[in-house]
């Protein structure tokens, strides 16, 4: 009887665990896919809020109503707007992103060939951001818990607080003053080489590394005082494997629950970083399309940046998914 | 209504705070970083107001003469290339920066409100769709947000501020909603609701006036992000405007020539850094002293010195297998207190022989689960445990690295602790927690590890053990999950169980189990227990010996089976009185010890529970009874413990439970 009942309440525990894990990821992706269609509606009516006409203030008041009503009508926005959306929305679907009023290419094309200095570039932030965050936040947790390292910690903390209030593209220009003009070390401008990635990376990279190793370092704190990490200390593990296995895998997830919007600011931070070493990506793309009122292809990366914070978000959700079996729970 | 107006006045949302709010905000100017941080404030303010009029003159003169010089006493910062002063540049360009930052924050907080409190104002629908809508755009980073919007609203510094002030909203909005959820549920605003209120009212008179404070500390420190956020529309040449300038546009046009006169880039970038921490310190330290969370502020904790350890012989290790599992003498633990350090665990000393079973039992805080802890060597730093003698299987742990004695007390040693909830690590799954101390201490394969940890999961009757082993804490009832904890104790092969108030979080029906399990252990294998339990009916069913603690010290140590009949220490028979047993009358209320356990910070001298005894005189006040051991080789502490006749004990207990009632 005993054992009957108990198998079946295991049996049942387990289908909802199953299906605490595949709600989790359905409701994740069903955010994501809502996410995406109002940025690509968003995108799309951007163009429309434009005070005036955004053709005439493209071109300017000298321009002819005739080349006006003929740019108006090479962009469809003599259509009306639901037909608009539809074209707008079956060209996205279908690779079609409009042409560039400036250089007359596609806009797909364009973005084919600055997205991939962009992607590497927020990569290798990325990968950087983390290298830095988490050794230096658990590090500092271990080192300066229970109120041990008082100067250690006011060290830490200064300096971190400190490099985590300068924005990246400040940092960058530092970056350029000392490495490059002073030292002439590394180059300051443009993508050649393998160290011409340094500089930008560096700046993207260094205050959301810090940020989050400050997380970390708190979140880090206050687990190694959970029951559990005394259980790991009663199983009489080396004092590595306790911090590794058993404190960091836990502080990692608070980490990523309080940090994991500052990955995706990495992305919208290459604009500013871009513009500071002359990158060519999509961010000194879309600075200069801006300026030149080139509208389709600001439209064009502006749902590729949007895109990929949301891409970065569900990462991290997922990420936070398999490092803690409880948040798929948690939420619903 | 005039009546409601006065609870909202005081009704702040933490009710712990002081009721005049003025006072509060000027407090935090006499903190160190609240001063320096106004200070800077008030800095920032009065350049902007009193820049431009002074010296937009020098700023903007053009001298050909003296293009891209350096820093000299003419031109502190140097020129830039049209010759113009850099310093003085710097100085005019804080009005239109700090200016604009103020116009797009205010813009923020007002949309963001609006967005924020729709839920008071609008029907349920419409706030579902506001609230989507900002959940989506706060994902969003606030630079590409403000991209997007400088498009809409144009290049340009009025531009700028439209799209930097409606980037901020969604942000602002969610803190808003947040805060307004939190309000929503206080009763005022339900009575309120109640008595008629119009919305807006309720909006304006009782939900605003309780989230101003958070909001108003946000506000400025959002206001050092739009100043930055400022600077980068400036800088990317979005935002102001030749021939205006502000901080980003001195900067955009310092880096191109940066090679040339690094100064001119450097300045204004400085210039942001300042001003934007000026803002955000203040915020953050008016946020501190209105006693708003902040991640950074912590109670310090007092120092301990390290006590001089008397250097005694390093005895050797012998195997003493009729000798017995435990021996402590003085053992003494220190933690850091407010000002000077405290002693929880002071003098106690006891054995165990090998299966014995020996109960602790006291009052919370007598140090009962601090002496498990100082035993098993589990007592971290800054607590520090000091003892004439501690000696496990013979085996001194007082020398030698803790290294020394992984594998011995890895394997030969049980732990089980209170809470079964959250002494597994939620993370790992139990399979693998059970196994990782046999990989470590025995070396085995991972499979072999866990092919054990699922028999050792048997043997504490998990059901499914091979499959409950893949699963996580969370997935476990409580009473299993305490299973798998001892489980975990019988990896290697224990002489010695430590159980920290082991039923305590469970259920009486699982208690029973818990305990059966226990005792099973002990008898196949002839386990030693030491069983720390506030619970004296618990103790006495499985324990052979009791240790009666009270505040840090032994005060009795009797056989288990005398504990209810011919206990001599009074705090002993009291808390045997204390446990409602079948004739217990169940209408009268449940009986205590009257009085309350002392603070170790201020142990009374003499006897520590005399204040609370009823057969306390002037010795027992003034000095400390020793710990005596009679012929029986039972132990007590206590000028009075005479052997007492039942009649007596009886007498006295009810003595006790009656002015426990009148408490």
């Amino acid at each position: 009887m005993t054992s009957l009942t108990s198998a079946s309440t295991i049996g049942a525990a387990r289908g909802l665990a199953d299906n605490a894990a595949a709600r989790f990821v359905a409701r994740r992706l069903s955010r994501f896919v809502v996410s995406l269609w109002v940025l690509l509606t968003a995108a799309f009516a951007m163009i429309h809020l434009i005070p005036g006409d955004p053709v005439r203030a493209a071109l300017g008041i000298s321009a002819s109503p005739a080349l006006v009503a003929e740019r108006r009508h090479a962009l469809g926005l003599d259509l009306p707007l639901p037909v608009q959306y539809w074209h707008y929305l079956s060209g996205v679907f279908t690779g079609d992103l409009g042409t560039s009023t400036v250089s007359q290419l596609p806009v797909g094309r364009v973005i084919a060939d600055r997205l991939p200095a962009t992607l590497q570039l927020a990569v290798a932030a990325f990968v950087l951001a983390i290298v830095i965050a988490v050794p230096l936040g658990a590090l500092m947790g271990v080192l300066t818990r229970g109120g041990r390292a008082r100067r250690t910690e006011l060290a830490f903390t200064t300096t971190s607080v400190l490099l985590g209030a300068i924005p990246d593209f400040l940092v960058g220009v530092v970056l350029v003053w000392i490495v490059g003009v002073h030292l002439h070390w590394l180059p300051v401008a443009g993508r050649s080489g393998v160290d011409s990635f340094v500089l930008p990376v560096v700046s993207l990279a260094i205050g959301p590394g810090v940020v989050l190793a400050r997380i970390l370092r708190v979140e880090m704190i206050a687990v190694l005082q959970a029951d559990y990490v005394r259980t790991a200390r009663a199983k009489r593990l080396p004092a590595l494997a306790v911090y590794l296995r058993h404190a960091l895998p836990n502080a990692l997830t608070s980490t990523i629950t309080l940090g994991g919007l500052l990955l995706s600011t990495m992305v919208a931070g290459t604009v500013l970083v871009e513009n500071v070493f002359a990158w060519p990506g999509l961010g000194s793309t879309i600075v200069s399309s801006i300026l030149s009122k080139d509208y389709p292809v600001v439209q064009g990366v502006v749902l590729v940046y949007g895109t990929g914070v949301l891409a970065v978000n569900l990462l991290v959700d997922v990420a936070l998914a398999l490092l803690d079996p409880r948040s798929t729970i948690r939420e619903s | 209504m005039a009546q409601l107006s006065a609870i909202t006045a005081t009704g702040l949302p933490d009710d712990s705070r002081p009721a005049r709010p003025g006072s509060r905000w000027l407090a935090v100017l006499r903190t160190p970083v609240g001063a320096c941080a106004g200070l800077g404030l008030l800095l920032v303010l009065a350049l902007a107001v009193v820049a431009p009029p002074l010296w937009s003159g020098q700023a903007n003169r053009t001298d050909i003469g003296a293009m891209l010089q350096g820093p000299s006493a003419r031109h502190w910062a140097g020129t830039d290339n049209l010759g113009r002063d850099i310093f003085f540049r710097v100085l005019v360009a804080s009005r239109l920066s700090v200016e604009l930052a103020l116009l797009a924050t205010a813009i923020t907080v007002l949309a963001g409100l609006l967005l924020g409190t729709a839920g008071v104002l609008l029907g349920r629908r419409a706030v579902r769709l506001v609230t989507a809508v900002v959940n989506i755009a706060v994902a969003f980073p606030g630079i590409l947000l403000a991209l997007f919007f400088a498009v809409i609203f144009g290049v340009g510094a009025k531009g700028a501020v439209l799209a930097i002030g409606v980037a901020g909203a969604p942000a602002f909005a969610r803190l808003a909603q947040t805060l307004v959820a939190g309000i929503e549920q206080r009763d005022f605003v339900a009575a309120a609701r109640i008595a008629g209120v119009g919305r807006v009212r309720v909006l304006v008179r009782h939900v605003l006036p309780n989230i101003a404070e958070p909001l108003i500390v946000n506000a400025a420190i959002g206001a050092g992000g739009t100043l930055l956020a400022f600077a980068s529309l400036s800088f990317l040449g979005l935002g102001v405007q030749s021939p205006g300038y502000d901080w980003g546009a001195l900067l955009g046009a310092g880096l191109t020539g940066i090679y040339e006169q690094p100064i001119a880039a450097l300045a204004p970038g400085i210039a942001v850094i300042l001003a934007g921490l000026a803002f955000n310190l203040f915020g953050e330290a008016l946020a501190k002293g209105i006693g708003l969370t902040t991640t950074l502020s912590r109670v310090p904790l007092g120092r301990v010195r390290r006590p001089v350890r008397s250097s005694g012989s390093v005895e050797s290790v012998v195997d003493n297998d009729g000798g017995p599992v435990l021996e402590v003498e003085d053992l003494v633990v220190t933690l850091p207190g407010h000002g000077a350090p405290i002693s929880p665990v002071c003098g106690v000393g006891f054995r165990i022989e090998r299966g014995e079973a020996v109960g602790v039992v006291g009052e919370s805080g007598s140090g009962k689960s601090l002496t498990a802890l100082a035993v098993t060597r589990l007592i971290e730093e800054p607590g520090r445990v000091t003892a004439a003698r501690l000696r496990f299987q013979g085996t001194d742990l007082l020398t030698g690295p803790a290294r020394a004695h992984r594998r011995l007390l890895g394997t030969g040693l049980a732990m089980v602790f209170q809470d079964p909830m959250t002494s597994l690590n939620p993370t790992r799954r139990i399979g693998r927690q059970l196994a990782e101390a046999a990989r470590w201490h025995d070396g085995l394969s991972r499979a072999a590890a866990l092919a054990k940890a699922v028999d050792r999961l048997r043997a504490v009757r998990v059901p499914a053990a091979r499959r409950r082993a893949r699963q996580y804490p969370h997935e476990f009832s409580g009473g299993m999950r305490q299973r798998a904890m001892i489980g975990m104790g019988l990896m290697g092969t224990p002489a010695l169980i430590v159980a920290d108030e082991p039923t305590t979080a469970l259920d009486v029906t699982v208690q029973r189990q818990v305990l059966d399990l226990l005792a099973a252990i002990r008898r196949r294998d002839s386990v030693a227990l030491l069983l720390i339990s506030h619970d004296v009916a618990v103790v006495s069913q499985v324990c052979d010996r009791v240790l009666v603690m009270y505040a840090g010290r032994i005060v009795e140590d009797l056989p288990a089976a005398d504990l209810a009949a011919t206990a001599r220490h009074p705090y002993t028979r009291a808390l045997v009185a204390a446990v409602p047993d079948m004739r217990t009358d169940l209408d009268s209320p449940l009986a205590v010890i009257p009085g309350r356990a002392p603070d170790p910070a201020r142990l009374p001298a003499g006897c520590a529970f005399a204040p609370r005894c009823p057969l306390a005189t002037d010795r027992c006040r003034t000095e400390q009874p020793p710990l005596e051991t009679d012929a029986e080789g039972r132990r007590v502490a206590c000028w009075h413990a005479g052997p007492v006749a039942p009649e007596g004990a009886a007498r006295e207990r009810d003595t006790m439970i009656a002015a426990g009632r009148h408490e």
